[in-house]
């Protein structure tokens, strides 16, 4: 168990000479504390896998340190690593049982025969694998597989971090929930810092209390689901995070007015400073953003669709080139298609170059 | 059920009939024919019944001792050759580089001994072998090894066996290296994170998977070296004495040099036999150990650790859609 540092950590699959741009992970410097639980979220290719890979040694970085409770353990192998790993497909070894299966990684560090025995009957508890033990690991479904890799890694005493890597890709959508459910409980009854990475955001917000979305080898936010939601740091995590994403339009921001294609909305905050020459642009989520009828003094837009999702509905509307989803309230219809958005001024931020301005009150 | 019946349904069996009648049974009941008769040339035929076969398989007679020892011969040579080639291969196959121009270097290298025909594999040898001019020979006796397999026993089988080795390693080595491919990077990281050591990796990884293309590898390797004709005769012609001579050698002495047909024909469908069973012996361990992984996908869900709850109510309305 420890915390986790990464030291100005970069990793280029062309070395450390390409361009980078390249770089499959750009440079990072984070911290990752110790029993926390922690979502790494982000499209393929972002550079999720690199990270997990180069945090649990299987890929050396091109530059930078890896800290494990200070101690820098960036030239060490693997094996010496005390670190867990789940992959994507159950990887479980054909010839043995369960139980040897589990006792694996502590044979292979040489544990007296006792304390083998001693952990893999308690992890056998933990993961309801107990009447398992004794049968041939190969017999297992998808999900016991899943749970046996996991199993090697949490039978260690001394792993710093289990990582996982989309460990639920091959399990049936409900038991993906009910193991869910147990990395969950398991996190709280060890009190182990565990890193889980996915693409899917309802995975990432329900097992993360920190979601570190990721975007083209960069980490662009780390924060809770609430922050995530309230104050996406960029328009990426804005767009990525949330169904229907955030609404990004360009516009002229002056003071705390912004004019978006000739209309004017209000902000909540005056921004005077912006840096010069920025693209800018406002973001507002689709729940702060309410069609109603055409009004003066309301940005009009026209509706192409409404979509309902039994508990909200959706308007998808058009204005000029930009699109937009708008909550309709119950009871909204539009007789000609055309509906005025009104927008709630403390939602709506703004962006330079897609990063957040924070305003002056 | 309400099949219905068409006898013009047998026109479309009668060319494969007709060709595996002239192909396969007819040559076949030739030699059973032959088997059972005894013939001074001429074309004169005697009966002589079963005898030939009792004369086989009883040491004491001349036929009987020659074919029981040329068997043995055969049999501890494929055993020899199995022990070295299956473990060479392995350790081959796990030397070969798994990414980049140096695998496409590797496979070409290790085809070119299996795309040599079997009678210059064997002159290559006979020749790469002689003490005079050959380069092995030469330079085993210049270093004052007194190798001729001409005259020596054990020199001869040396020869055979190395040729052999030679020459097949490499079916072996391509047969492991394509189930090491298949072998998905995870499981390697797996055990990279489970501390295993390069011993462990290829017992609780590498070998199991292997299992099943050994066995082929077994298989032909074995049916190959137990039918061996060509490369003996031409390096040793089963010499010296009759020390390298295998059953397929003595059987085409006892046909084409001696002409003895009946006896001849009675090794053949002994030796026929031999390798049918040896055949389906394998084919069963094969296709039983393909019975047994099957039943271990299909009775996955009776070992399921947590048999979802919310799963019966969806296997319940299955019935009902059916009668909609």
């Amino acid at each position: 168990m420890a915390r986790i540092d990464l030291v100005d950590l970069a990793h280029s699959y062309g070395g450390n000479d390409a361009p980078q741009d390249s770089f499959a992970l750009k440079p990072v410097t984070m911290t990752w504390r110790q029993g926390g639980a922690y979502a790494l979220l982000g499209p393929s290719g972002c550079g999720k896998t690199t990270l997990l890979n180069v945090i649990s040694g299987i890929i050396t970085p091109s530059r930078g340190r890896i800290l494990f409770d200070g101690k820098d353990i960036t030239p060490l192998s693997t094996q010496k690593r005390n670190i867990a790993q789940v992959f994507q497909f159950p990887v479980i070894y054909d010839t043995m049982t369960v139980g040897q299966n589990l006792a694996f990684p502590l044979k292979n560090r040489g544990v007296p025969k006792a304390e083998v025995d001693k952990r893999v009957a308690e992890i056998g508890r933990l993961l309801d694998l107990e009447p398992y033990l004794n049968r041939k690991a190969t017999r297992l479904t998808a999900d016991a597989k899943q749970k046996i890799s996991l199993g090697r890694g949490l039978v260690r005493s001394d792993v710093a971090a289990v990582l996982f890597d989309e460990p639920l890709t091959v399990i049936d959508p409900e038991l993906k929930w009910q193991l869910r459910s147990k990395l969950k409980a398991l996190h709280r009854e060890l009190d182990l810092t565990m890193i889980y990475v996915t693409h899917d955001q309802t995975e990432a917000l329900t097992f993360a209390d920190t979601v570190v979305v990721m975007h083209d080898g960069r980490v662009v936010q780390s924060g809770t689901p609430a922050e995530l939601f309230d104050k996406p740091a960029h328009t990426f995590v804005g767009y990525f995070i949330g169904s229907p994403g955030m609404n990004i339009l360009p516009a002229e921001v002056r003071g705390r007015e912004a004019n978006v294609g000739g209309h004017v909305i209000a902000l909540n905050r005056a921004y005077d400073n912006l840096p010069a020459g920025a693209k800018i642009e406002i973001g507002v989520r689709p729940e702060f953003v309410e069609a109603v009828a055409p009004a003066p003094g309301l940005l009009t837009a026209r509706i192409e669709r409404l979509d309902d999702l039994g508990r909200i509905r959706f308007a998808r509307a058009r204005f000029g080139d930009a699109k937009l989803a708008a909550r309709a309230p119950a009871g909204f219809t539009s007789s000609d298609g055309m509906a005025g958005l009104k927008f709630d001024p403390s939602h709506v931020h703004v962006y330079a170059d897609s990063l957040l301005v924070e305003g002056a009150v | 059920m309400d099949k219905t019946v068409n006898q013009k349904a047998w026109f479309l069996v009668l060319p494969v009939f007709l060709v595996v009648a002239f192909s396969a049974v007819l040559p076949l009941m030739t030699v059973v024919n032959y088997s059972m008769q005894d013939t001074f040339g001429n074309n004169q035929f005697f009966w002589n019944g079963v005898g030939w076969f009792k004369e086989l398989l009883d040491p004491s007679t001349d036929l009987g001792g020659r074919f029981l020892a040329s068997l043995g011969r055969n049999l501890f040579f494929s055993l020899v050759i199995l022990a070295i080639e299956v473990p060479l291969g392995i350790v081959v196959a796990l030397s070969m580089p798994r990414q980049g121009w140096t695998v496409a270097a590797c496979l070409v290298i290790l085809a070119l001994p299996l795309l040599i025909p079997w009678n210059v594999v064997g002159t290559i040898w006979q020749i790469f072998g002689r003490p005079d001019i050959g380069l092995l020979g030469y330079v085993l006796n210049a270093a004052g090894i007194d190798y001729n397999y001409v005259s020596n026993d054990i020199d001869a089988w040396v020869t055979v066996i190395v040729m052999d080795v030679w020459h097949w390693t490499s079916l072996v080595a391509l047969l492991c290296y394509a189930g090491l491919k298949s072998i998905p990077e995870a499981y390697y990281q797996a055990a990279q994170i489970d501390g295993a050591s390069r011993w462990a990796v290829f017992k609780a990884i590498q070998l199991p998977k292997m299992n099943r293309v050994l066995l082929i590898a077994v298989l032909l390797r074995f049916m190959d070296s137990f039918m061996i004709y060509t490369e003996p005769f031409v390096v040793t012609g089963g010499g010296p004495g009759n020390s390298t001579t295998f059953v397929s050698i003595e059987l085409v002495k006892i046909a084409l040099g001696q002409f003895d047909l009946g006896k001849a024909a009675a090794l053949s469908l002994v030796y026929n036999l031999i390798i049918l069973i040896v055949c389906w012996i394998f084919y069963t361990v094969m296709t039983n150990a393909g019975a047994e992984r099957k039943v271990q996908a299909e009775s996955e869900p009776a070992v399921e650790p947590k048999p979802s709850v919310v799963l019966k109510p969806v296997a319940a309305l299955k019935p009902k859609e059916g009668v909609a």
